[in-house]
């Protein structure tokens, strides 16, 4: 009896302080320490249903540990019979009723968050963005603003941005956990969800819905800067050339390899709401390469000779001609310098 | 037609016997060694997933092979190792619980299990013609409809056949415990794992054609060229979202309830008391078994079903918590004031009682839809679906083999391994999963190929990589056992727990016909009824008699064959359409077995009267 009780007690100890110990996940990342107001709204229901949720476990653990202390059969006992009790009407209405009252406590704000998180009456007045999924990428268009990037989402603090997700291919699903919880991106449909993001900073998203074999890489950034930052983002992104050229010589040779080589014909510079790739237009300003890799010069000509290498499956692979190592290096040079704002993850504050 | 049962000797007779057989208790045996070796298999594949996750960025397996063992891990545990296992104690058990001599239709319960193995053989054969499916064990659209290779088709036509004979089963096992019980054994006098089976069988009968037509729509998306998931051609990939959980949903109590059932009995008699609130578990299972199919939606929260949707599912589902509380706590309630023994089958369940009521809670926590939103898709569900899948059904699996193993093979499993095995499974069961729900919220979402180092998750899956070893060392343990145990000698008698139901009151393993005359049943917990009046044994309820027993066939294992090649042909006529013979001779070998089943009167035979005396004592 001791050695199970004390094993179980063992366990506990040992979990709950692995947890203090890995801390409760980054901090960019993580559902725990919520950013925005979607997070907010969660974690606060799961607070209420845990906290219920734990009464309950500690009921059963009592009544459990008291039957294993007194009934355990004891030496000189073997053929006590027991009383055969039938049941007990008393105890069998304490055990329906309490219950459902505990669930009433978590039903009524699970209604009233879910009806919450859903209201998109002020969508008309807001900024929209429509986030298209892609294997295995993201795209975002701004609508009023005519605008596109992808991989990178820039939105404005403490103000509700409209997303109307929507896939071009399979099914994925939007992510943002410190900030929001998650919706689908279907092929049939345009899903719509709000995110209000309270602190400037770089928020991981992830893709949560299987979608091939780099669903795991399908990461991307919401990037949230002040109203006035995001402003004058926007109208950095406006005002981008996308002919512009380049000041080295080895990235205006790039730029020329960049058309040549029918890169231009997936990736567009500048707006384009309809591309097959993601949208380069600020490249220079990211945080990674296709959503997961550093971000430097060595990792992209890595990845223009082998895309298929460093994220298994994607659609890049096979749909240009082979470079070779020094054109990948004058390519990667020109994209790095596409640069057309001084807001810029780093500005955010963070990686 | 032959008297007496003819001793053949030597292994292929020995071969050929299970292959013909129709008795439900060799059919028993034939789930538990197909079932148990599909779940080596899934556990196989579980430990790569592990591994590979045993730290960040790792790259011990691929891409593409790693969603296959994802797939595949999912799509074993539940069809090919989970239910087969809970059908091989359902045949092994019910039918002498209820007093019956047979099941209903023993010709079809042949049928059901080589429908249901040659369907997992074509399922797993897709390791080695190409690749195994790898849309994930839901197969959502369009990414299964548009995944490439053949992994896919083979998911598709291996569980359409296996899902066949599942359905089989569950009518089989509906009509037997509708129509067969022993005289006096009314509904409310019946076992509580028979009831979970009942209910079981009805949600079978309900759920399995939903996931038919949805395979059926899918192979024709994939194979025919048509539209029904694929919205460039206005079809709707949500639908197979909903078709797929309406069969979902309920398939998971499909799992749960025997294994509830299982642990009333191991309860109730390892305490040596009657189950406290018979009647309300009778309610609860029924009440479990209709809401789970009410619920099916809880799994779409994030689809975009909207707030009213959500909400109505959200409510509903945490309805279910309601019945599944009053068996737990008229299970404390059972144990209260008992004389418990702890053996290897009573530890399995004072195991799952805690990890259970964890998994319950989760499932509460899932429910609030906007809640669910952080949760879905994201660790905390793999946490949440093995504390109930794992820490429920096959934790109850487990009590179930060292419960009844003695009256299986007539042999008690060693219980110093047994519960060195509970030990290290409970143990490295709790280190895999408690801590995957903080991997979840922490940001790491489900079926994730590899997590990036520095985002919070390393710590957490390398303990997550160190439990499982700790079950897989258990599961060996268990294997161990088991061989040991088969090539021991020892016998038991009939009785060896001072048991209280049917099954206890005849000889371990039992005679071919179960009974030699019908018991008469006088209450709950017959045996025990009797038992309390001073009797040894049941009073019978009918003289002694000839027994009618049905012949064996090779029939039902040569239809499934048939099956099994005309699925090859499916697959493949989309390269080459001369694989079409392959559909034509398949469906005329499973075809022309039908026929001549039909056509061919088989009467049985009959034990006689003096042969039964001869046995007597
Ligand atoms: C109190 C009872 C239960 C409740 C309230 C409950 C609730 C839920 C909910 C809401 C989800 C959706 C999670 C999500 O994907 O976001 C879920 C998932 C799941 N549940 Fe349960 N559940 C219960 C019992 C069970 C049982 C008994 C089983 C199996 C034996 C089970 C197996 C699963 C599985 C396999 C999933 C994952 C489905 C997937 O996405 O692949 N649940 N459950
Ligand atoms: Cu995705």
């Amino acid at each position: 009896m001791k050695g199970w009780m004390g094993k179980f007690r063992a366990l506990f100890l040992f979990s709950s302080l692995l947890l203090v110990l890995s801390g409760c996940g980054k901090e960019n990342l993580t559902a725990f320490v919520p950013e925005g107001y979607g997070a907010e709204v969660s974690l606060n229901l799961i607070i209420i249903s845990l906290a219920v949720m734990i009464f309950v476990i500690l009921v059963v653990m009592i009544v459990y540990t008291m039957v294993l202390v007194k009934f355990r059969k004891k030496k000189g006992q073997e053929d006590f019979i027991p009383k055969q009790t039938e049941g007990n009407k008393a105890l069998e209405v304490i055990w329906t009723v309490i219950p459902i009252i505990l669930l009433i406590i978590i039903a009524v704000p699970t209604v009233t968050a879910t009806f919450d998180l859903a209201d998109d009456s002020k969508a008309k007045d807001s900024i929209n963005i429509n986030v298209t999924g892609n294997q295995y990428w993201w795209h975002f268009s701004y609508n009023k603003e005519e605008i596109q990037t992808s991989q990178d989402l820039y939105i404005p603090t403490d103000t509700r941005v409209y997303l109307n997700l929507k896939s071009s291919d399979v099914i994925h699903s939007f992510w943002v956990p410190s900030i929001s919880g998650k919706m689908d991106a279907n092929p049939e449909n345009e899903n719509t969800m709000y995110i209000e993001a309270y602190e400037e900073g770089v928020y991981w998203g992830k893709c949560a819905e299987l979608c091939g074999p780099s669903h795991s890489l399908m990461d991307f950034k919401v990037i949230a800067v002040s109203p006035e930052e995001y402003e004058q983002w926007v109208q950095d992104m406006k005002n981008v050339d996308p002919e512009a050229q380049p000041e080295t010589a080895s990235a205006q040779e790039g730029q020329k390899l960049f058309q040549e080589n029918s890169c231009i014909g997936c990736h567009a510079i500048g707006s384009s709401p309809a591309a097959v790739g993601p949208n380069l237009t600020n490249f220079g300003d990211r945080t990674r390469v296709a959503g997961v890799l550093d971000h430097d010069k060595e990792t992209i000509v890595n990845w223009l000779l082998n895309p298929d290498e460093l994220k298994p499956g994607n659609k890049m692979a096979g749909n240009y001609p082979k470079l070779s190592e020094e054109e990948a290096s004058k390519i990667a040079d020109y994209l790095l310098q596409l640069q057309p704002s001084e807001i810029t993850p780093e500005s955010a504050g963070n990686e | 037609m032959s008297t007496a049962v003819t001793h053949k000797k030597g292994f292929g007779a020995f071969l050929w016997d299970y292959i013909t057989t129709v008795d439900h208790k060799k059919i028993a045996h034939l789930y538990l060694i197909a079932g148990g070796l599909f779940f080596l298999i899934g556990g196989l594949e579980a430990m790569l997933i592990r591994i590979q996750l045993i730290k960040p960025a790792n790259d011990f397996v691929s891409a593409g092979f790693y969603n296959e063992i994802l797939t595949m891990h999912g799509t074993t545990m539940i069809f090919l190792a989970a239910m087969p296992i809970i059908f091989g104690l359902m045949n092994a058990v019910v039918p002498l619980q209820i007093g019956a001599r047979d099941v209903a239709f023993p010709f079809l319960n042949s049928l059901g299990f080589w429908l249901f193995l040659f369907g997992g053989l074509l399922l797993n054969a897709s390791w080695f013609l190409g690749g195994a499916p790898d849309a994930g064990w839901t197969a959502y659209a369009p990414l299964s409809t548009t995944s490439p290779g053949h992994g896919v088709d083979f998911y598709i036509l291996g569980l359409q056949i296996s899902g066949a004979g599942t359905l089989m089963g569950g009518i089989n096992f509906l009509v037997t415990i509708i129509n067969m019980r022993a005289p006096g054994m009314t509904y409310m006098r019946m076992p509580l794992f028979t009831w979970t089976i009942f209910v079981t069988s009805v949600l079978i009968l309900f759920a399995f054609p939903a996931l038919t037509v949805g395979l059926f729509l899918l192979m024709f998306d994939r194979m025919f060229g048509s539209g029904f998931f694929d919205p460039t051609m206005g079809g709707n990939s949500v639908i197979w979202e909903h078709l797929f959980w309406i069969f979902g949903h309920p398939e998971v109590y499909i799992l749960i309830l025997p294994v509830f059932g299982v642990f009333s009995e191991v309860m109730s008699t390892f305490a040596k008391k009657r189950l406290f609130g018979y009647t309300a578990m009778v309610f609860a299972t029924v009440l479990i078994g209709f809401l789970g199919f009410m619920v099916w939606a809880h799994h779409m929260f994030t689809v975009g079903l909207g707030p009213a949707a959500n909400s109505i599912f959200a409510v509903a589902t945490m309805a279910i918590a309601v019945p599944t509380g009053i068996k737990i706590f008229n299970w404390l309630l059972t144990l209260w004031g008992g004389n418990i023994t702890v053996n290897s089958a009573m530890l399995w369940s004072l195991g799952f009682l805690p990890t259970f009521t964890i998994g319950g809670t989760t499932g509460v926590m899932l429910a609030a839809a906007a809640a669910d939103y952080q949760y879905h898709d994201s660790y905390f569900v793999v946490a949440h679906f093995h504390y109930v899948i794992v820490g429920g059904v096959v934790f109850g699996i487990f009590a179930a083999l060292h419960y009844w193993w003695p009256k299986m093979f007539g042999k008690i499993l060693n219980e110093k391994l047994g519960k060195l095995t509970f030990w290290l499974f409970f143990i490295g069961f709790h280190l895999t999963f408690f801590i995957q729900h903080f991997l979840g919220l922490m940001g790491m979402p489900r079926r994730y190929w590899v997590f990036l180092p520095d985002q919070g998750l390393d710590t957490g899956n390398l303990i997550s990589t160190i439990g499982a070893f700790f079950m897989a060392a258990g599961t060996i343990v268990f294997l161990i056992n088991v061989i040991s145990t088969s090539v021991k000698k020892q016998e038991v008698a009939g009785d060896p727990w001072d048991g209280r139901t049917l099954e206890w009151s005849i000889p371990s393993p039992p005679e071919h016909y179960n009974f030699k005359q019908l018991p008469l049943v006088r209450g709950l917990d017959p045996l025990w009824v009797e038992k309390t009046e001073g009797r040894k044994e049941m009073t019978p309820a009918e003289p002694l008699g000839d027994i009618h027993m049905p012949n064996n066939s090779i029939l039902p294992f040569v239809m499934s064959l048939g099956f099994f090649i005309a699925g090859f042909g499916f697959i493949y006529q989309v390269d080459d359409l001369s694989w079409l013979t392959a559909v034509f001779v398949g469906m005329g070998i499973a075809l022309g077995a039908m026929f001549v089943r039909s056509v061919k009167d088989d009467l049985g035979y009959h034990i006689h009267k003096e042969d039964l005396e001869k046995g007597a004592k």
